[in-house]
Parts: C-alpha cells; structure tokens; sequence
C-alpha cells in the first residue's frame, strides 16, 4: 500500500498509474523437456502488447499455449527466451499489481467466501478489520452479500466465480489475468457473468488478457482480439474491436451488424487454426 | 413395493404424501432392526459359543479363558487393584504415555512432513533414509530405549512417538504433495509469502490427510506404551498383562485387553470430533467415506 502511494505522488501521478499498466511480450518463447527427455516448444516468438486499461482476449485452438502465456505475464513462469514487460519493467517473480482468475476452482475450500475474498488484503499486509469491510463491499459488488459465511462447496458455480470475481479485483489490480474463467459455466451464466465482469471492469480499469474458446464472448468484451496458431503457439493475427463502450449487456451486442462483421472477420483467421489443430489431435489420438 | 405405496397413496388422496413417508420410515427402521438383530446375534454367538465351549471341556479355559471368568477378574482388578498398586492408577499410567507419545509423535510427523513436503531437495536428500527407517521393525527399539532410560516413563512414551511420527509423518507428506497446484498459484499470484502459503494453504490442505492418520495413529501410540511396559516398567496395563501372562491367567490378559479396548475406542471418538471441528468445511458424504 505505502509503495503504491509512493509510486503515485511521483511526477504525474495519471500518467505513472497508467504506465504501469502496459503489458508487452517480446519473443517470447517457451520450451519444456517433456518426460522422454525432448525438447517440446509450446511458445515460439510470441509478440503483442496491451495498452494500460485495455481489455484484450486470446483465442486460439486447443494447446496452443494461451495459458503458458498467461503465466509468464503473472511470473508464475519464466520463458525460455524473449521477455514480458509489465509497465516497462521485466517480469521476474510474481508481477505486482496483478490479478488472476482461473478456469479452474482456485479458492480454498477450507475458507469461507469472505475469507476467501480477503486473502488478497490480507497477503498485503492490510489490517483485518479494514480487508473484512473492503471484502464485504466487494461480495455486495458482485452480488453475494449475505452469503459471507459460507463455503465454496455450498454454492453454484456462478456463484463460486463470483467470488473468485471478487477475489482478483479487491487488490484493485493494474492488470487482471483471466484463463477461461467462465469455460465451465451454462450459457446463460456465462452471458450475465460476463456482462457483470464488463461493468467491475469499467469501474476499475485495469489491463486485461482474456483467454477464451469462445469468439463472441472475445469480441463481446474485448478491445483487442490477438489470434494464435498451434504447435508452437505463436501470433497470427491482431484484430482491433471498435465496439462502442460502454457496451452493456453482452447478449445484446451479437445482433449488432458491426459485432457480426467483425466476429465473421476473426472466425475466418481462426478456423483455419482451430481446423489444423483438431486435425492434429484427432489425429494424435487414433 | 412401488406399486402398493402408490395404490395406497391413491387411496388416502387427502394426507398426499403421508403414506409413501411413512412406508419409507418403516422401511428405514426395520433396516436399522435387521442390522443390529445382526450385530447383537454375532457378539452372543461368539461369546455364548466361547462360554458353552469351555463349559462343556471342549476347550480348556485354562489356556483359552471363559468370558464369565473374564468378567469376573475384571471385577476384582478394578475392585482389589493388582500387585502394583491399583487398577486406576495402572491404566493412568498407560494412558499417559500414549497420549504423551501420541502428542510428541503427531507433532513432529506433521512438522517435518509439511517441511519435506514443501522441498524438494530436503525429500530428496532425507527420502531413502527415511523410507529404511521405516522398513525397520521400530517396537525393537523399545529395547534400546529401555537400556538406555531406564524403567521409567520415557522410554515408553519414545516408542509410541516413534510409532505414531511415522504413520502422521507420510500422510502430513503425500498431503502437501496432493495440494490443489491451482490454488497455489492463486494464492501466489495474489501475494502470499512463503509462510503465508503454509498457513492458509498447505497445513489446511494436508490436514484431512493428517486427520485420517491420527485415527490408526492413536492404536499405535497404545501398542507403542504397553509394548514398552511389557519390557519393562513399575506400572501399567503392559505390566499387568506380563503378570497375568506369567502367573498363566488368561482372563487376566483378556480383562485387561478389554480395558484397552474402550480406551483406544474413546480415543477414536475424541479424534473423530475433533475431524469434525476442524474439516466442518467439507461437504457432507462423498469425502466422508474418503477418510475412513
């Protein structure tokens, strides 16, 4: 907390918040030694940039190392060669100031919903009276208040993400990571989810790489649509979505002519990927 | 069956569901009749088989004891005490050493299993020694620690330790081990230190397995004292089982053995809810299986 104010009362406090917030990868290359002792390249040379306070998604086929990305730009993971800049800074170790939410259940299940949300504070060395206040308000935010007491397994799914919602956005990140977060949800979930992520997210600001399978969740939310290419994983295309903001409820933008448009545009990059790469596993498999 | 219920639900159009409840309360508790009709016919069988047996000098209750006998020696242990003192202070005795073993035991299992567990080259430097002590027969340490403390207390409460560390420490291990690797990385990105982890993520984590350790872990603390008081001791339900074993009584060790049982069976009540108090977190039936 006091290093972030003291970042901010620096020359132009707006301008160095803002900064801080630029996500570039350069090169970025990934190798793992697979359990037979060769070398497999997940990564090769991926390049792109997210300007601070932009809301980015990544589509691609199936391993084509979308989420070995993600972990590099959180520092869970190194690369084997290029570098991810966070704000100007290269990342090595935990960037600060980040926020990741998974496809996957990531809260503890031993801990109730409010514990769960203000572990975040907590971690940060904030005071426990001060995190449990901020943790409430952020449960009424995404819509769980009164539900503070209980555990994780007592909820739905919709609800469980609300609270890992809640989770990665009351540090207030300057840059939220998002892997499929609501891969695993029903469509109608997934749409109110997606509408209510949009509006915390304009509340907030922060820079955002969103990983997805689905194209019109990608250009419902997104700014900015990076395409990828499988085996190894690298960029084939950037696509710019100039959807007017805000833009309210997901649902309702896929009958926009411009939304159609450019969803068609990005399909016919990524279906040539998407085909190539279930080529592959089908392949793989038999 | 469904079909009855249903016709007699129709029947009684105005309770609705009344009828159909209620056959299945019946059938529930008759169930529940069946099973312990089962139970108590089983414990007479074999005890009443056991009396009937030496009764009639099929087997001699001069090696094999006779439960009426068993009954009654265990009414004169509690009531005349033994040759070293009384019957109270004795089980005391052995009580105390286990739970003083099983507390020192399950406290380092857990510290050093949560400690290898989290390094890597710590498992893999302490790994293969580990798993050699472990191959040894650990009660014949009882031996060394006789020789080595004396008759007291100690060396009693060093071999139930022994016993139990081993049995806390793999399970407090495999526990950190299985630690969901998604959590960790939530919990990492959000900023917690190492120690943070420990606390809020790893201990938490491998205690259902630590827990369902410490049920098997209490038996062996038990087994750990009486071995040690067999080898040697002043006082304790070991000492009076080597008695009984020497002055040839039978129900004597039967008596006793019996005593152990309920408190092994108490202990085990105590752990089972003190796992309630601290797993309340998990959801009811799928997991409770797991750890029986």
């Amino acid at each position: 907390m006091a290093s972030r104010n003291d970042v901010a009362t620096g020359p132009g406090p707006d301008t160095a918040e803002h900064a801080d917030a630029r996500i570039e990868i350069s090169g970025l290359t990934k190798r793992f030694l697979t359990p037979a002792g060769e070398v497999f390249t997940a990564l090769q040379g991926v390049s792109f940039t997210v300007e601070p306070g932009r809301f980015c998604a990544v589509v691609g086929p199936t391993g084509c190392g979308k989420s070995t990305t993600l972990s590099m730009v959180s520092g869970l993971d190194r690369p084997s060669e290029g570098s991810v800049k966070v704000g100007g800074r290269e990342v090595d170790g935990i960037t600060e100031g980040v926020s990741f939410m998974f496809q996957t259940d990531a809260l503890l299940p031993w801990k109730t919903v409010l514990g769960n949300v203000l572990m975040g504070p907590v971690f940060r060395g904030t005071p426990k009276q001060q995190a449990q206040a901020s943790a409430r308000d952020w449960l009424r935010r995404v819509g769980l208040a009164g539900f503070e007491d209980r555990y994780p397994h007592q909820l739905s799914g919709g609800m469980r993400k609300r609270v890992a919602m809640a989770a990665a956005l009351i540090n207030e990140p300057k840059i939220l990571i998002m892997d499929e977060p609501f891969g695993a949800l029903d469509v109608q979930t997934k749409a109110i989810m997606s509408t209510e992520l949009l509006s915390l997210w304009e509340q907030i600001r922060p820079s955002v790489i969103f990983i997805t399978h689905d194209l019109d969740e990608a250009v419902a939310l997104a700014d900015q649509v990076v395409v990828m290419t499988s085996g190894p994983g690298s960029v084939k295309a950037v696509f710019d979505i100039d959807l007017p903001r805000p833009r309210g409820s997901v649902q309702e933008i896929r009958f926009q002519p411009r939304f159609i448009e450019l969803q068609h545009r990005i399909w016919d990059t990524l279906r040539e990927e998407v085909e190539r790469a279930y080529a592959l596993t089908a392949g793989g498999t038999e | 069956m469904s079909t009855t219920s249903t016709v007699s639900a129709a029947a009684v159009p105005d309770s609705g569901k009344g009828p159909a409840a209620a056959a299945a309360q019946r059938a529930a508790r008759r169930r529940a009749a069946r099973v312990w009709a089962g139970r108590i016919g089983l414990a007479v069988c074999v005890i009443g088989g056991w009396q009937a047996f030496t009764t009639w000098g099929i087997v001699d209750p001069f090696f094999f004891g006779q439960p009426s006998g068993i009954w009654q020696r265990l009414i004169e242990l509690f009531q005349h005490g033994t040759q070293f003192g009384s019957f109270y202070q004795n089980i005391w005795t052995t009580i105390e050493e286990a739970l003083a073993g099983f507390v020192v035991g399950a406290l380092t299992g857990v510290v050093f299993g949560v400690a290898l567990g989290q390094s890597r080259y710590l498992s893999d430097v302490l790994g293969p020694y580990i798993k050699m002590v472990n191959a040894i027969p650990r009660i014949v340490l009882g031996s060394i620690f006789i020789v080595a403390f004396g008759i007291g207390v100690t060396p009693k409460i060093l071999l139930a330790a022994v016993l139990v560390f081993f049995i806390v420490f793999f399970n407090a291990f495999q526990g950190v081990r299985e630690v969901d690797r998604n959590v960790l990385a939530h919990v990492r990105v959000l900023g917690a230190s190492r120690t943070q982890i420990t606390r809020h993520v790893i201990v938490p984590s491998a205690l259902t397995w630590i827990i369902a350790s410490l049920h098997s872990a209490f038996g062996f603390a038990i087994v750990g004292a009486l071995v040690g008081e067999v080898l040697g001791a002043q006082s304790g339900l070991g000492l009076v089982i080597k008695t009984a074993q020497n002055n040839f009584d039978p129900n004597g060790v039967f008596a006793t053995m019996l005593v152990i049982a309920v408190i092994v069976l108490g202990a085990e009540w105590l752990i089972g809810k003190l796992e309630h108090r601290l797993l309340s977190w998990r959801p009811p039936s799928p997991s409770e299986t797991n750890a029986l």
